[in-house]
């Protein structure tokens, strides 16, 4: 008997050991881990109301009978647009889609020779994009307009396409991790006979990969969540977006009558920018780690 | 004598032309062999670049001083759009007042606390999980989660935060908290500080990770006393490229203020109460196409970013270290 007490004894011990009070960091961090993420929930919620209980005095947060009666509104019934809200998700999606691809490719090929190539003028422009970092969208707003009235194409899709595949965000990123791809690689291909373009693709691109994709979120929420770029290049309602649907949804003064229908909207446009980011978050963490300016 | 010589000069005189040309155009030709790949990668990017960046920025520069409505051709008139800016729209001055009196809360604030989370969370093993819930709110959109803000702060006794406060006995009255120049900004900053742990904060958290644990060790050995003197003398400087990227990153979003006031009350708001420098710009370029005295804004903001991120070069460049 005492020896089976024994026996227990030190694994008792050793589990008592094994428990540690968490780090003094915890008590800081998870409470704002939580205030950042309530507004998020609370609008998850929100979105699965019944009327009678987004109308609850007093209001409550976490929805009791979840219905998805918003949504049918927003989606069929569409009241207060004079497109179906489904237009502007095609709109949004189709654009994000084709920016993204577009920004990757030209991204990519840009990054390969401002990293790699000795050409003169290749720190010039690297500079340049540096400094570009500093311009937002808003500063030239104006001459952009005119260059893509100019151009005709005010309302349509590549407006809102060929604004956002050049940025300098984007570049840089890519530039400074296409930097870290060893030169012995790039060497070898060359001895191997292998064109450039078959460097970049075959070996700048594979082993950038992290790169690319943090860039193609990047590209993917800036257009996605813009609103100022398809109020100003768009006219009619059919070539809107869902940010600009937002602000429909959102104005005149019976608001509140409408905050299903616009939680619903608000629930739609936020989760897939959500869902990407969580599914690529190890690789923009991974490319992150090289996005500083020595300057 | 000289009738024979002179054709001779001018003989070699164009024979050497010739040669030099050549040479030259055998440099050029080399040049081309040899870089033309380099400049044909980059070029799709910066013929776009151009375009929709660089010459825009110069666009609006003249722009700015002239007269423009977008039907007549623009019409210089020198300083008169700045003069006006600067000296009588009194717009512009609360517009500049509210923007200033964001970045320099929002800015600073959003940058050391994402700098100040970063550091925390380093060391942790739920380092992952903790950081997703701190950058997920920068990337949604502003217009979009204004349906929450404007329910949780609706001014009748049915808004969320009015209900709660009348339970709890804190308030008798509702609040107009979107209406009252007095609650407006300070919810527009809040609002913008919970979605400004952004790139700025996931740049941060990765810079920590390449901090090297030898230079701890050695930094102990050294004598370094505590975990504040640790970061001041290892990690700061070590990070430093990134501490850069973040400052400007952070300058460029807090100065162009914008989405979440006009979403959160309308544009213009009651009272110009969160009126910004870029909701003054879409006003006047978008509304009233007076696209001249816009570009004057433009400026007057793009002014301010680069001064401040010259600055930032200043302070934080590590180029000569």
């Amino acid at each position: 008997m005492s020896t089976i007490a024994l026996a227990g004894r030190p694994a008792a011990i050793r589990r008592a050991r094994r428990f540690h009070w968490p780090s003094w960091r915890y008590y800081i961090l998870v409470p704002v881990a939580l205030f950042q993420t309530l507004p998020i929930i609370f609008l998850a919620n929100h979105a699965f109301k019944p009327l009678e209980e987004l109308f609850l005095y007093p209001p409550t947060f976490i929805v009791r009978r979840p219905v998805m009666t918003n949504f049918e509104q927003l989606l069929l019934a569409a009241s207060a647009l004079s497109v179906p809200f489904s237009r502007y998700m095609f709109n949004t999606a189709f654009i994000t889609g084709v920016t993204v691809f577009g920004s990757i490719l030209i991204g990519a090929m840009a990054a390969y020779p401002l990293a790699k190539h000795r050409a003169p003028g290749m720190n010039v422009l690297f500079t340049i994009v540096i400094a570009a970092l500093m311009f937002s969208p808003h500063v030239v707003a104006i001459p952009r307009y005119l260059v893509v009235n100019r151009l005709g194409l005010i309302d349509t899709y590549w407006a809102m396409i060929l604004v956002h595949i050049a940025g300098p965000t984007g570049l840089f990123l890519m530039r400074q991790f296409t930097q870290q791809v060893p030169n012995e690689l790039i060497e070898a291909a060359k001895v191997d006979g292998a064109s450039e373009w078959t460097i970049f693709w075959r070996v700048i691109m594979p082993n950038t990969q992290p790169a690319w994709a943090t860039l193609a979120i990047f590209t993917f929420l800036s257009v996605w969540n813009d609103e100022f770029g398809p109020l100003i290049y768009t006219r009619s309602e059919a070539m809107r977006t869902l940010a600009v649907a937002m602000i429909t949804i959102q104005g005149g003064a019976e608001v509140v009558a409408r905050q299903g229908a616009a939680a619903a909207a608000a629930f739609l446009m936020t989760m897939p920018t959500i869902i990407v980011f969580l599914l690529m978050q190890r690789r923009v963490i991974q490319t992150m780690a090289h996005a500083g300016i020595k300057g | 004598m000289n009738n024979v010589a002179e054709p001779r000069v001018q003989e070699v005189l164009v024979a050497r032309q010739q040669a030099a040309r050549q040479v030259w155009v055998g440099r050029v030709a080399r040049f081309l062999r040899r870089h033309w790949v380099s400049y044909a990668f980059v070029a799709p990017f910066m013929i776009l670049f151009a375009i929709f960046t660089i010459a825009p920025v110069l666009t609006s520069l003249y722009l700015s001083f002239t007269y423009f409505n977008i039907l007549e051709p623009p019409r210089w008139i020198g300083w008169t759009n700045y003069r006006l800016l600067i000296l009588e729209d009194d717009i512009f001055l609360i517009a500049i007042k509210n923007t200033l009196m964001f970045a320099a809360i929002t800015g600073p604030a959003g940058y050391f606390g994402s700098l100040l989370l970063a550091w925390m969370l380093n060391p942790l093993r739920h380092r992952v999980a903790l950081a997703l819930a701190y950058y997920v709110p920068s990337i949604t959109s502003g217009v979009a989660m204004a349906v929450v803000w404007k329910v949780l702060f609706f001014g009748g006794r049915e808004g969320y935060l009015n209900a709660w406060l009348l339970q709890l006995g804190v308030l008798w009255e509702p609040i107009y908290w979107l209406q009252d120049q007095r609650t407006l900004m300070p919810i527009v900053i809040g609002v913008s500080l919970w979605a400004s742990m952004g790139t700025g904060f996931l740049v941060f958290l990765a810079g920590l990770q390449q901090v090297p644990q030898e230079l701890y060790e050695a930094g102990r050995i050294d004598g370094i006393p505590n975990a504040l003197a640790e970061l001041w003398y290892i990690t700061l400087p070590y990070i430093r490229p990134q501490l850069l990227f973040g400052s400007v990153m952070s300058i460029v979003s807090s100065l162009s203020v914008f989405s979440v006031p006009v979403a959160l009350a309308g544009l213009p708001s009651p009272l110009y109460a969160a009126h910004t420098i870029v909701a003054h710009l879409y006003d006047y370029s978008f509304i009233r196409f007076e696209m001249g005295y816009g570009s004057a804004i433009a400026t007057v903001l793009f002014l301010f970013m680069f001064l401040l991120g010259r600055l930032m070069f200043r302070l934080l460049s590590s180029k000569d270290m």
